[in-house]
């Protein structure tokens, strides 16, 4: 009796949006304990073995991203709110945002030119098509504004999100060594290009790191998805790869 | 005001007890109240996006406008500053649903994944190299010109 009983249990917990819920916070939460347990080490941030635990268990038990989704948009759904919430990590730097607004308004506006302009580029040169060139085109901005955007301009809003979520682990991952590298030590400037790169992965990444740099990181991510938005449709349009 | 970080997750869940502690049991509607705030501006942005047709989505205008009413209030709540700690801390969970979204993409990043991961490694070291070098080299060229101007 018992097998047909475990059956029916996991018929009704594998459309019920519970069980979605739970393994999204349960792989997360065992994520986060890993990373905590290595050290804080970059190449096993979070979302990325979250991320794989749970395609390993949706695939095992034959389980689709849909039904998946169905439990998992309630923490998806968060991202807005977040987003909002970043005003006020921003509203606590203000005497330091006041003394740096015209460097920040220049990268901001270099940094989400170059972003937009090399991915696709890059892409066009090595032979994608033109869908996932255009859905690369955001990968620098905050997943909900960049599956907007990437809608607006006539990508695949589904890939865009995968795209930015890999560009976000990539920031957050090479970030901390690049600025190493680069020599650079001021935590407002490594926050601005992590913010501006890795928008919230980054940015998460930059809490860890300081608290001044997940400020500016947050700065960085909440302009640059404001000034992508306003910018790229426009520059797409100038080079012609959208009408 | 407590000074809330979130270095690490035990500390944020030891600094949240303590405020929690220091608080009577209205404070102990922090979390809500600040979450309600976010959501009312978040409402607002998504309203004022679709009704002027801007092309910056709700989030972003929401926050453009909590961050314009702090800077008119002068001071942040205890309550906000809560739930904004939460949020920020563990911002990395709430991209886990999206980053699932891969495996209906398999298909596509097998077979383009060499411009793929090409572009998102090169333009991504490129990216955050050039927006340091710059921020430097504008930061150096206003403190010149603060400079000069003394």
């Amino acid at each position: 009796m018992t097998s047909p009983n475990l059956a029916t249990i996991w018929v009704y917990l594998s459309t019920s949006p519970l069980l979605g819920l739970t393994i999204t916070l349960l792989a997360y939460s065992l994520a986060y304990r890993l990373y905590r347990y290595a050290n804080s080490h970059p190449l096993l941030n979070p979302v990325v073995t979250a991320v794989a635990m749970i395609i390993v268990f949706l695939l095992l038990t034959n389980t689709s991203y849909k039904a998946y989704f169905a439990g998992a948009q309630f923490v998806h759904f968060l991202l807005g709110p977040a987003t909002v919430a970043l005003a006020i990590p921003l509203y606590k730097q203000l005497p330091k945002l006041k003394a740096l607004w015209l460097p920040v308004c220049v990268t901001l506006l270099a940094g989400v030119t170059i972003g937009a302009l090399s991915s696709i580029s890059i892409a066009w040169f090595f032979g994608a098509s033109t869908e996932t060139q255009l859905s690369l085109a955001p990968k620098s901005v905050t997943a909900p504004v960049a599956m907007g955007i990437s809608e607006k301009i006539g990508g695949l809003p589904s890939l865009t999100a995968v795209l930015v979520v890999l560009t976000g682990i990539l920031g957050a991952v090479i970030g901390a060594t690049l600025f190493n590298w680069l020599r650079i030590k001021e935590d407002s400037i490594k926050g601005i290009a992590m913010g501006l790169t890795a928008h919230g992965i980054g940015t998460a990444r930059a809490f860890q790191i300081s608290h001044e740099m997940g400020a500016f990181a947050g700065l960085a991510m909440a302009l640059s998805a404001f000034t992508t938005s306003v910018v790229l449709p426009w520059l797409l349009e100038l080079l012609g790869l959208i009408h | 005001m407590s000074h809330v970080s979130c270095k690490s997750g035990r500390l944020f869940i030891h600094n949240s007890l303590q405020l929690i502690n220091k608080t009577n049991d209205i404070d102990n509607m922090n979390f809500i109240n600040g979450l309600t705030i976010l959501l009312i501006y978040q409402l607002i942005g998504e309203i004022l996006s679709q009704y002027t047709g801007l092309p910056v989505p709700g989030p972003v205008v929401g926050m453009v406008l909590l961050f314009l009413t702090l800077l008119l209030h002068g001071s942040l709540t205890e309550s906000m500053e809560h739930s904004s700690v939460a949020f920020l801390c563990h911002l990395s969970l709430l991209f886990v649903p999206a980053g699932v979204g891969i495996m209906i993409h398999f298909q596509r990043i097998a077979n383009e994944w060499m411009p793929i991961t090409i572009a998102l490694i090169l333009s991504t070291l490129i990216t955050m190299t050039l927006s340091a070098l710059i921020m430097t080299g504008m930061n150096r060229l206003v403190a010149k010109r603060v400079n000069n101007n003394d």
